[in-house]
């Protein structure tokens, strides 16, 4: 999931730039740029929880 | 291909003998914060491991310089004039410069232009000793090395010339009535915050102390060995970061000379604020104030002038600080307690979270209208690509150069394993209680 999560991040980032590209309207290209970071956030999420170790499985 | 006007040019106006020579000042006096993360990394670590601690925030120095000469210089493109751009949507998109091989010419260059180019140097030492501190106890010297090679080579160029130079991050406002582009006076981004993510991809990659997080209960308390070390390094940093926040602003900014003792009172505001809120809070959840987070906020309040010093006001300085005080001691804790993310100095929070906050309060306190959402689309770019980028490369290269040190290594600690010698001779070792 760590690498889902990592694919993601740049999937928003993309969103951000077509955000600019295709939107002139400051409305809707910031309500889009906000998007992209959402996405970015949610792959940030993924791989952090992908990351946590199980207690069970830590070193002694 | 594409040609740039040459620095000198910048923002459209050259600079005066009279801020040369006081910018030139100032970059001298900025290493003092490099010297202040130095000491706090130490401190923070355990006695066993403070020599290569220490040796290995000058190594890291010496790599970062010598890879930014070799390559890093080059495609921060500071001193050239010409950069490889992508053509979209009708605007330029500066990806990375071409400078001189070797910084061939720098004798001829302008002044500003070499002291842009001095900062530089300066900014990609303390990115790589940021993710240091976060391996503090386990980081073998060599991974250390290796790591702060691809940051100096490629990492903080592309940062650099996106943010400061004329890429693409700067140019939002030309190209897309964003504010005046990505405002990062001193490095919030470029530095801290992508020093934060190293720190985070690090610790991932090197897992956590052994011991830290045992099977059932709690997570191990594993205090720094010297609170004076780390304090002192507090104050230290803050010379370090009037000066550098003076010099960004009157190198990337153009702010006049008249200005600049607004930028340096709102740095210190800024640290001023986190550190009460810190103490404060600290005093409040554990009944004392605790001395290694009253050190992370302050060093949180700094980290978070870095975007806006030279463009906020005294009393916004005073609440981005304040912000970053409150939210340091918990993101400290989250990370450890819920994340299980073992981070010795803070940095993922002290740079990371610190940097990405001052970002967005620069961009809400910036005068200028469209500011905040160039803040956003900058913090997107580092946060979307810097982050696999820098954990795609650290794989990679923890792969071939191991980061993590042998168990046997850790148990007797860093010094004696990598230097044959501690830090504290005389002190007497007693067994470790950690590890259960």
């Amino acid at each position: 999931m760590k690498y889902a999560g990592l694919l993601v991040m740049p999937a928003g980032f993309f969103l951000t730039l077509a955000a600019l590209v295709l939107f002139p309207d400051p409305a809707r290209r910031s309500a889009f740029v906000l998007c992209g970071l959402a996405v970015e956030c949610l792959g940030f999420v993924v791989t952090i929880r992908a990351h946590i170790p199980a207690r069970g499985s830590s070193r002694p | 291909m594409t040609q740039i006007p040459p620095i000198v040019s910048a923002g459209g106006a050259s600079m005066t003998d009279a801020e040369l020579a006081l910018t030139l000042v100032l970059l001298l006096l900025a290493p003092l914060a490099i010297v202040g993360v130095a000491l706090i990394n130490t401190g923070l670590g355990r006695s066993r491991s403070a020599a290569q601690a220490l040796l290995g925030s000058l190594m890291l120095v010496a790599v970062t310089a010598i890879v930014f000469l070799f390559v890093g210089a080059s495609f921060a493109g500071t001193l050239g004039n010409s950069e490889i751009a992508l053509h979209a949507a009708g605007k330029t998109w500066s990806v990375f410069g071409l400078g001189p091989f070797l910084l061939h010419g720098i004798s001829s260059a302008s002044p500003q232009a070499q002291l842009a180019l001095l900062f530089e140097f300066l900014a990609v030492a303390m990115l790589a000793i940021i993710p240091w501190g976060s391996g503090a106890d386990r980081w073998r010297l060599a991974g250390g090395c290796v790591s702060a090679a691809v940051l100096a080579g490629i990492v903080f160029p592309l940062a650099a010339h996106w943010i400061w130079r004329s890429g693409w991050l700067a140019e939002l406002g030309a190209n897309f009535s964003l504010g005046a582009g990505f405002l990062d006076a001193a490095g919030a981004g470029a530095v801290h915050l992508v020093g934060g993510l190293s720190a985070l991809a690090l610790v991932w990659i090197a897992g956590p102390r052994r011991g830290k997080f045992p099977k059932e209960g709690l997570s191990t308390a594993m205090p720094g060995h010297s609170a004076v070390y780390v304090l002192f390094g507090c104050l230290l940093a803050l010379v370090g970061w009037l000066a550098w926040n003076a010099a960004g602003a009157v190198l990337w900014l153009h702010t006049p000379l008249a200005q600049l003792p607004v930028t340096a009172i709102n740095t210190l505001l800024s640290a001023s604020g986190a550190v009460m809120i810190t103490f404060s809070v600290t005093r409040f959840r554990f009944g004392k104030p605790d001395a290694s987070l009253c050190a992370n906020g302050w060093l949180a309040g700094l980290v978070a002038s870095s975007a806006g010093a030279a463009v906020i006001s005294p009393i916004a300085a005073l609440f981005i600080g304040g912000v970053a005080g409150v939210f340091t001691p918990l993101v400290v804790e989250l990370l450890e307690l819920a994340l299980s993310i073992d981070d010795p100095t803070g940095a993922i929070t002290v740079h990371g979270a610190a940097g990405l906050w001052g970002l967005l309060a620069a961009g809400i306190f910036s005068p200028q209208s469209g500011q905040f959402l160039a803040q956003l689309v900058g913090i997107a770019a580092l946060l979307g690509l810097m982050l696999p980028l820098l954990f795609l490369l650290f794989a990679i290269l923890n792969r071939i150069v191991p980061f993590r040190v042998d168990p046997d290594g850790e148990r007797i600690g860093m010094d004696l394993h990598e230097l044959g010698g501690g830090a504290y001779p005389e002190f007497v070792i007693h067994r470790d209680e950690s590890y259960r």
